[in-house]
């Protein structure tokens, strides 16, 4: 590490559906299957070449499926190994396990997020099993698992008043992760990982995987992703963060456990646009893969402020 | 009566994890290991568990591993140490209940895998409630979707399952009432409930619970929900009255209430006794099936429901034009038959089926319109022999016979039934039917009961007339209309 301050070199909003774990037939999980959500796989494939090409040393992912509610919780101890079994979906997801933390940076986050007046906790039992969804989506962002990781929980508690409240406190969670990077020297990737529109079927095809009953579970909930992507891609984030109370609301959005928003804090509302990388629905829920490039953002922005100075 | 008493109990760690911590969190442990001692001195088979922190969302589930083994750790309260367990549960049981729910109308399925994540309320009951795993247990989850009906329903199935197990249980809801959590670190000494509203309806509920009222508190739960933030809307309760037979003849007691973390946790036993009913509420909740609460906003498409008409293996067809082939499993390369000439368009289909009897004219048993299914008058014949169960109603000479209408409706449901499946549709997928009976009131109660028990779930609509003959030398003929799922 030099003594450069740490930097976000992007942030992707990755969806954590075991469905595509599934789907990929990967030695670490259990069942079989005969592929399927081909679109948002492929999509993965595409954010992983991206990723490939930038140079970080660890990922920090904010989680729905680590559900809290006095504060937010963060892993405090360097390493876990367990079996993840989902619990909704344990026909498609037993996935073996085995990661690093990085402790330092984590306590660094708590430490910040105090100074920012939230409730912070260290999760220090070496029993824990680390919830399904970061599993879930640390294996689609990094399937090599050779990067250190630092996981937050979702804290319910500020959602619980309104969700005006919840994004508020996750923005300032977001500040506080930004500034412990920075104070840290360290390069990071930062992961939010939920689905969009989340009203679920109640009922599963047989097998899972079959595709001809794969669609969005209404109209309302397509509509509403393709207004939030459209934000995203026109680099309007803080309508975006404006409209997601009733975004939450209405498409009974995962979006409401606060990972975008934290991340979107941690970006600091970015003018940028995003790259969505793919959209599909997983038992009738939206799913996007988006990428905010956002070191390249900025590295273009001052390259714009440099000629803009020169003579 | 197969629940010989039932118990509320909490959920959260701190009475089996760290009971010192509080006089409260010590008094909740010594009233759950008094509720052991109880359990254990009566002569039941089986502990029946529902928990509120068993969260599902695909219908519900029933743990059907004989013995699940973890360590587990909660996600909250992780500093208070770590949970290992091994558990017996009743593998036969489960799969009684998880069919009895289906009968209902519910969607339900067993698990069974190694490291499925069991609940800490699940654990902690279990672990106080039945050291040594004396008995065995079943537990069920609770659907984050499901409201009243549907739960109750559970609750109902439940007891089906009992009676056709034989099987004597004690039944215990894993539940808070007031649910209001402090969102700060909090000195646990210091524990109260959240706030004196929280506990006054805490108190009110108990009053009810200790004189026995469990049905009254179950038509309660919506205001207590609303008014102290309730754990999962009542659900456990919900489910525990309807179990119980949903009334308020029992001797209540309540063993201990307390804070825990900010909600209210009690310990409260309920014994069936035969005390006078008290005045009870008319339950417009209560239903025997459950026909789906949800997708309200759809109309034309299907899509809750969507899932549930794939075929994995329909019933041998004659098709009279080509069929839409059908979901398989591997790949294959589509092969589009050749249309006679002058044949229907592909979504007007005729189906007959050998499983069916003989039409005993110019029909086919089903046709198929797009998304509607029309099935000609199907009687109770059976295909091949034309035998007629429970008897024809006259002889060769018209002179009246006694005749079974139990029978012959349950042989016309099954044909119905057949056609159906050899449409690619259930019975569920009943839209409408007319119903025909040569004697009314000789013959309706019988037919309407054996109906209720096959049909009810589907939630057709349904007319009934009396006619003076059918053709053939029965008493009971239906006439459906389907709707194919996309
Ligand atoms: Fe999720």
């Amino acid at each position: 590490m030099s003594n450069q301050p740490g930097e976000i070199v992007a942030g992707v909003l990755a969806p954590h559906p075991p469905h595509l774990i599934y789907a990929e037939n990967p030695p670490q999980n259990e069942p079989r299957s005969e592929g399927g959500w081909e679109e948002l796989r492929w999509g993965y494939e595409r954010l992983r070449e991206r990723l490939d090409k930038l140079d970080y040393d660890v990922i920090l992912v904010h989680t729905p499926h680590w559900k809290t509610v006095v504060g937010t919780h963060l892993l405090g101890l360097p390493h876990f190994a367990s079996k993840s079994v989902d619990p909704i979906f344990p026909n498609l997801f037993r996935y073996t396990y085995d990661l690093q933390v990085d402790v330092p940076l984590s306590e660094a986050i708590a430490a910040e997020g105090e100074r920012e007046g939230l409730v912070m906790k260290m999760m220090r039992n070496p029993n824990f099993r680390v919830d399904y969804g970061t599993i879930t989506a640390c294996h689609l962002v990094n399937p090599r698992w050779d990067k250190p990781i630092v996981v937050l929980s979702s804290n319910r508690a500020y959602f619980y008043y309104s969700n005006e409240v919840g994004d508020a406190t996750m923005l300032a969670l977001g500040r506080a992760t930004a500034r412990a990077i920075a104070q840290s020297g360290k390069r990071a990737l930062l992961v939010a990982t939920n689905s969009l529109s989340h009203r679920h079927f109640t009922v599963e095809p047989d097998p899972p995987e079959d595709m001809s009953h794969e669609h969005i579970y209404n109209m309302n909930q397509h509509l509403w992703d393709m207004r939030m992507l459209k934000l995203m891609r026109e680099g309007k984030t803080r309508q975006l963060v404006a409209e997601l109370p009733d975004f939450n609301e209405h498409a009974v959005s995962e979006c409401s456990d606060g990972s975008l928003t934290w991340l979107l804090g941690a970006l600091d509302l970015p003018s940028y646009p995003a790259r969505v990388h793919a959209y599909g629905t997983v038992i009738g829920t939206g799913n996007a893969i988006v990428e905010w490039p956002h070191a390249e953002a900025n590295a273009k922005a001052a390259k714009r402020a440099d000629a803009e100075v020169a003579p | 009566m197969s629940v010989v008493r039932g118990y509320l109990v909490p959920h959260r760690p701190q009475p089996l994890l760290a009971p010192h911590l509080n006089p409260g969190y010590t008094d909740l442990r010594r009233a759950m290991e008094q509720v052991a001692a109880e359990i254990a001195a009566l002569d039941v088979d089986l502990l029946l568990l529902y928990s509120t922190r068993w969260v599902s969302i695909l219908g519900h589930q029933v743990q059907a591993d004989p013995n699940p083994v973890w360590t587990h750790v909660d996600e909250e309260f992780h500093e208070l140490g770590t949970i290992p367990y091994s558990f017996r549960m009743d593998p036969e049981f489960a799969e009684a209940y998880a069919q009895a729910a289906r009968a209902r109308g519910l969607h339900c399925r067993t698990v069974a895998t190694h490291g499925f994540p069991i609940d800490t309320g699940t654990i902690m009951a279990l672990s106080l409630l039945n050291p040594g795993n004396r008995l065995p247990a079943s537990v069920v989850s609770c659907n984050m979707y499901a409201d009243r009906a549907e739960t109750l329903v559970l609750g109902k199935a439940a007891g089906d399952a009992l009676k056709a197990t034989g099987k004597r249980a004690v039944a215990v809801s894993i539940t808070a009432l007031s649910n209001r959590m402090f969102t700060e670190i909090i000195d646990p000494a210091q524990d109260r409930i959240s706030s004196a509203k929280d506990d006054e309806w805490n108190r009110k509920l108990l009053e009810f619970l200790g004189e026995g009222r469990l049905e009254d508190v179950s038509q309660l739960a919506r205001s207590f929900t609303s008014q102290a933030n309730a754990d999962s809307k009542c659900k456990a309760i919900w489910w525990l009255a309807s179990l119980m037979g949903q009334h308020n003849r029992y001797e209540g007691e309540v063993l201990s209430y307390q804070p825990l973390y900010g909600t209210g946790a009690a310990v409260v036993r309920l014994v069936p006794s035969l005390k006078a009913a008290k005045d009870q509420e008319f339950d417009e909740d209560d239903t025997e099936f459950f026909h789906g609460d949800r997708g309200v906003l759809q109309s034309a498409t299907p899509s809750a429901g969507a899932y549930a008409s794939a075929p994995a293996e329909a019933a041998p067809v004659t098709p009279v034009a080509p069929v839409a082939s059908r979901s398989p499993v591997a790949p294959v390369t589509p092969v589009a038959p050749a249309a006679p000439a002058a044949a229907p368009p592909a979504s007007s289909v005729k189906v007959n089926t050998a499983q069916a009897p003989k039409p005993v004219g110019a029909y086919p048993h089903a046709r198929r319109e797009g998304e509607w299914l029309f099935l000609s008058g199907v009687g109770p014949r059976q295909p091949g022999t034309d035998a007629i169960p429970g008897g024809p109603v006259w002889d060769a000479d018209g002179k009246p016979l006694p005749y079974d209408v139990e029978a012959q409706t349950r042989a016309v449901i099954k044909n119905v039934q057949v056609i159906l499946e050899a449409s690619g549709a259930t019975l569920k997928d009943i839209v409408d039917c007319q119903v025909y009976l040569i004697d009314m009131r000789r013959d309706f109660p019988t037919f309407n009961k054996v109906y209720a028990e096959l049909l009810g779930p589907s939630g057709a609509t349904r007319t009934t007339v009396e006619v003076r003959a059918l053709p053939t030398p029965i008493a009971v003929e239906l006439k459906v209309v389907a709707r194919l799922k996309a």
